[in-house]
């Protein structure tokens, strides 16, 4: 069968209007449906007909799931919310300023109107293998491509690899981790609240999803907390260009300071395993603890700890080492 | 010259189109019949295609035909066919399907069934070069003397070399000056560096999209081209046919950068499957399929020894030079030896090289071809040897730089004019040389601070061409422009000394383009940064002519003789008594009346043969102009850029910020400030994109590309792009051309380059990467000891 690319094929159009009318939709038509958000991830997959459902559910109609609203307890993002307005948001500004760094850093301004918050939480890996439509373990074959021997690699993982070597794309995702954020995802009858870290799930535990999202499933919302709002962060991304470039490496961290030490921290990072990766274990170390060089250095070593590059890769683990070391300096 | 109009800013008669959205690209054109058709590309690097069923996509309702190898005409292995049973690249087309629409036209390709049988491919011209490597063709990996041939490198030649230096065996392109080991032998100071130069793809803006269909025996194309006149004779000679029974359209150009420069192999493709269906036939070029068929600069590996006296001056370049050569070979080397000695004036010089094919999509001119990868290549190395000898970077670049008695390459060619001293000077000053080079190797944090020079010289003129403009009753001028509409004002610009000559404001000209059908001039290709050269001088002798003619009928309608009548603001009338005289309406009346070679029916003696036909299509419009260039002229035409980076490197990231650059040209006169400006920093940026982050990537296991979107190939964005940018140009007009003006399009892009890969030397105190593109992984892989590719690894990250 030949091959062709840039050329969408024909598909079933489905816009509802609604929250529980798209539920209804994605119930029915199960496996073969295909949930479009602002369309950038998606629209390689059709165009390059790698991925080729029969009913897409356009949810730009859905106006529920667009918007920023105040909880009490924090704030709701509609699942909708275009990124350029988590990054305008007058509250996310003033309480959750990690997160407006990490959405500004996504691609350019002209996608970041059309992105959305959930597409960019939700959206397939980037490894250049399985988008280029190769049959390895993600796209349900059984081979990985991009850790052969003499394979390109150098913008995949060096940590939670498993058969898979992709990384997760994601700007947003270090940075919700790092607030405490909770997803909201809901299918027909039932709604279920994940945290942050958990809704984005490894090669180990299902090799062809990227997130707990299954079929029938809906990110509806993202909820943050109040715990985080106002603390200090930092965020990192570092690409090869300066716009319109995933992560090599990112890294998104809070810190509350007790004085002059670290009363507590969240740090997070993308762009060295199939899923954005949150520090525990470098949170623990350095609470209760002077920012000072000696523990940022040690932050860093400790974050790399296990890391396993590939060929191309190593280069990698220095960068995010640094980058850890920067976000604990950065509350010096 | 009056003057009134070189020098000034002048917007392009098609920028409203442009910003409105009416400009029509090629892809704009509809007719009646008209079918869309979309190929079937090779998925393999190298394979032989053993059978091909169409049957279940020729059943399909809407598919209107196919069209195979068997049907286009057949070329020598060496050159590209429209399409291929052999194809040599993965992405090669193979065949096309035309259909009603183009979703069924895709469909119809997913439904065909080919059987390939995968042969044995190369990427790397290296490995070609290896005792048993494999050949990109099944007749070869070299061409030498118009043969192929099988040239295989022994075993010995790679094992001294070891893993960090380029080997080097038997070379297929080879010259000398001088003696290169007396060079040495008198040099105080050697420098030695490996280098690795990326390939990169072109990516315009536009993909070259064709439509064509035939009437009455006439070919009618529309086609994304650089030129215009040019690309159509191209077209006929590879369709064997007159260029006089194509229609040409090629209005409006997304660029090309080398790439489109007679147009493209594939445009042929509309025109055959239109002859064979009998329906107008388009072919839209999407981003995937531009990638494979849309050109790209050959990397290169290279090895360089340059020697240097205390006083500064190279005394020996010894320059080798391993071309990737593409699927269908390349040149780029040539010009890259060539450039080198330019630069340098070494006293002595060797120059070798090698360009294996490879199995890679095609390679070709793109924006400063040979010479920008050479002076991105050769800067930093030479400050180093600056370095060595301590002294500053500026002075040695000045001490070595060409000046006017200078000949450069093997030929020993001259130069019109070379200002690339003063360039440096000048560009010295606006950036602030004496000042920033004390932030050379500064670290403030993790930040590194480096400063780099590029000087680069690139061609800038030819010679001989046709003018041919008409004044008509309306009383304007109608220059007809045979060149392409790139983007670059060429077609105005170039008009410019026509208006000047002929004493009309610019709202009293209108120029005629991208239509052969209006009849254009024999005209250089929109290429080599040739035109504003070529075409100021072409069109001036036009309006000499046009201006001598309405010289003449003055005089034979007013009385007195033809020189004491002068021209402005489109009337002639005697010297000194403006009131005895006549419209430029009359005069062209009068011209039609006059017949002859007034008005075009009478063809002067010298013009190229293909401008003659084209005189014939204006004949008794009006007034005609019409010359060739005959103004002659000694040596070669070369414009310079000095380009000044700032940089920081981040220690920590590897990541590169270019913090100011400044460019400035010697380009002779200056006939457009604005665009001159756009073409300096938009070639620079051009360059600083191939320093630091476009680039192909290949699957060595499997032979094929991946970075096929604009996304993952990189060209540069918004903000990699510095905010303090500036540019100046010297504007010493060019003695040997009446307008004094010289080509601008491509000396940007190694000046650029260059002087970013000598400024990210400079901020790691010296150290030369001696690889482009710089990109984070590199750099920080390599402060952190952690190299994680091959000294000479390429198609890689």
């Amino acid at each position: 069968m030949a091959i062709i690319r840039d050329m969408i094929p024909a598909f079933d159009l489905f816009q509802p209007a609604s929250v529980e009318d798209a539920l209804a939709l994605l119930a029915e038509h199960g496996e073969d449906a295909w949930v479009l958000a602002g369309g950038l991830d998606t629209f390689d997959w059709l165009k390059d007909r790698i991925k080729r459902p029969k009913a897409v559910v356009d949810l730009s109609g859905v106006e529920e799931l667009t918007g920023i609203r105040d909880t009490g307890a924090g704030i709701e993002i509609g699942a909708m919310t275009p990124l350029s307005r988590v990054v305008g948001d007058p509250r996310v500004r003033a309480d959750f300023a990690l997160l407006r760094e990490a959405a500004e850093h996504v691609a350019t301004p002209q996608i970041r109107n059309q992105g959305t918050l959930g597409g960019n939480l939700s959206q397939d890996t980037r490894c250049w293998y399985y988008r280029s439509g190769w049959p390895c373990y993600r796209a349900g074959g059984n081979t990985c491509y991009a850790s052969a021997p003499k394979a390109m690699n150098r913008e995949h993982c060096i940590l939670g690899r498993s058969r898979c070597v992709a990384v997760s794309p994601s700007d947003t995702a270090p940075a919700l981790i790092a607030l405490g954020a909770r997803m909201v995802v809901r299918r027909a009858g039932s709604e279920s609240i994940h945290e942050a870290q958990d809704f984005f799930i490894g090669p180990a535990t299902d090799i062809q999803r990227m997130t707990v999202l299954r079929a029938g499933d809906l990110l509806t919302a993202v909820r943050i907390p109040e715990d985080w709002a106002g603390a200090r962060h930092y965020y990192e991304k570092v690409r090869d260009r300066g716009s319109w470039d995933f992560a090599l490496v990112s890294v998104a961290a809070a810190f509350r300071m007790d004085g002059d030490t670290i009363g507590d921290a969240r740090i997070a990072v993308n762009g060295v395993a199939p899923f954005p990766v949150r520090l525990d274990s470098v949170e623990r170390m350095v609470v209760g603890h002077a920012p000072d060089e000696a523990l940022a250095t040690e932050a860093g070593e400790l974050a790399v700890a296990g890391a396993r590059p590939l060929r191309h890769n190593d280069y990698k683990v220095p960068l995010m080492r640094n980058l850890v070391r920067r976000a604990i300096r950065s509350v010096a | 010259m009056a003057e009134k109009l070189i020098g000034k800013d002048i917007a392009a008669p098609d920028l409203l189109a442009k910003i409105t959205g009416r400009a029509r690209y090629a892809e704009d054109f509809r007719v009646d019949g008209m079918v869309f058709c979309k190929m079937l590309l090779s998925p393999m690097p190298h394979a032989r295609v053993r059978r091909i069923d169409a049957s279940r996509a020729l059943a399909m309702e809407g598919v209107i035909g196919i069209l195979t190898a068997d049907d286009v005409p057949q070329v020598e292995p060496h050159r590209e066919p429209v399409l291929t049973n052999e194809p040599v690249f993965e992405g090669q087309p193979v065949l096309a399907v035309a259909a009603v629409d183009e979703t069924t036209a895709a469909d119809a390709i997913e439904k065909i069934r080919v059987d390939f049988e995968p042969l044995p491919f190369v990427l790397d011209p290296l490995d070609s070069l290896r005792p048993g490597g494999p050949d990109a063709h099944t007749h070869g990996n070299v061409r030498v003397d118009g043969e192929w041939r099988r040239l295989k490198w022994s075993a010995a030649d790679f094992a001294e070399a070891g893993d960090e230096r380029l080997p080097m065996g038997e070379a297929t392109a080879e010259w000398s000056l001088g003696d290169v080991d007396r060079g040495f032998a008198e040099a105080d100071v050697i420098v030695e560096e490996t280098i690795v130069h990326q390939s990169l793809t072109h990516h315009p803006l536009e993909p070259r999209t064709s439509m064509a269909y035939w009437q009455n025996g006439k070919l009618y194309a529309f086609t994304s081209t650089q030129s215009t006149q040019r690309t159509r004779g191209a077209l006929a000679s590879a369709l064997d046919m007159d260029p006089e029974d194509i229609v040409f359209v090629a209005e409006y150009c997304g660029g090309g950068f080398g790439s489109k420069i007679s147009g493209s192999t594939l445009m042929q493709l509309p025109a055959i499957f239109s002859r064979k269906i009998g329906r107008p036939v388009m072919l839209r070029i999407t981003r995937y399929d531009e990638n494979y068929i849309g050109r790209a600069r050959p990397g290169f590996q290279g090895w360089v020894r340059m020697g240097l006296r205390k006083d500064g001056r190279v005394t020996a370049l010894d320059l080798y030079l391993v071309e990737e050569g593409g699927a269908y070979g390349s040149g780029d080397y040539g010009t890259a030896g060539n450039t080198a000695h330019l630069m340098y004036q070494p006293e002595n010089m060797r120059f070798r090289a090698v360009s294996p094919y490879t199995n890679t999509p095609p390679k070709a001119a793109q924006r400063g071809p040979g010479g920008a990868q050479i002076v991105t290549m050769l800067e930093p190395i030479f400050d180093k040897a600056a370095r060595e000898l301590g002294m500053d970077r500026v002075e040695i670049r000045r001490l070595n730089a060409p000046g006017p008695e200078s000949t450069f390459g093997p030929r020993e060619t001259p130069l019109t004019s070379v200002f690339a001293r003063e360039a440096l000077e000048r560009g010295a000053e606006l950036f602030g040389w004496e000042e920033k080079k004390r932030l050379s190797g500064t670290r403030s944090g993790s930040k590194l601070t480096g400063v780099g020079i590029g000087l680069s010289p690139y061609t800038a003129g030819s010679r001989g061409y046709d003018g041919l403009m008409v004044i008509r009753p309306d009383g304007k001028l109608y220059v007809h422009q045979g060149i392409g509409n790139l983007g670059t004002h060429s077609i105005a610009d170039t008009a410019r000394p026509a208006a000047e000559v002929l004493g009309l404001n610019w709202d009293q000209v209108e120029i005629v383009w991208g239509d052969s059908s209006q009849g254009l001039p024999r005209s250089s290709v929109q290429a080599g940064s040739q035109t504003i050269h070529a075409h100021t001088r072409a069109n001036h002798a036009a309006a000499t002519d046009a201006r001598r003619k309405i010289q003449e009928i003055a005089a034979r309608t007013l009385g007195g003789t033809p020189e004491s009548y002068t021209m402005d603001g489109g009337r002639v009338f005697r010297r000194g008594n403006p009131g005895q005289g006549m419209s430029f309406a009359q005069v062209a009346r009068r011209a039609i009346a006059l017949g002859g070679r007034y008005d075009g029916h009478e063809v002067p003696e010298g013009i190229h043969a293909e401008t003659v036909p084209s005189v014939g299509r204006v004949a008794g419009q009006g007034l005609v102009g019409v010359a060739r260039d005959d103004y002659g002229g000694e040596g070669a035409i070369y414009s310079w850029v000095a380009g000044f980076a700032l940089v920081e490197v981040d220690a920590e990231t590897g990541v590169v910020e270019v913090k100011e650059y400044t460019g400035v040209a010697d380009c002779g006169t200056v006939v457009h400030p604005r665009s001159l400006g756009a073409q300096i920093l938009g070639g620079s940026i051009q360059g600083m994109g191939m320093a630091m982050t476009q680039r192909w990537v290949f699957d060595p296991e499997w032979g094929v590309p991946f970075a096929k979107r604009l996304y993952t190939a990189r060209p540069p964005g918004m903000l990699d792009v510095p905010l303090d940018l500036r540019w100046d140009a010297l504007g010493i007009p060019d003695p040997q051309t009446p307008v004094g003006a010289k080509g601008i399009g491509e000396p940007p892009v190694g000046a650029g380059a260059a002087a970013i890969t000598s400024a990210v030397a400079d901020a790691l105190g010296g150290r030369c990467l001696c690889r482009t593109p710089l990109t984070p992984d590199i750099i920080l892989a390599e402060l952190e000891g952690r190299r994680t590719f091959g000294r000479l690894e390429t198609h890689v990250g």
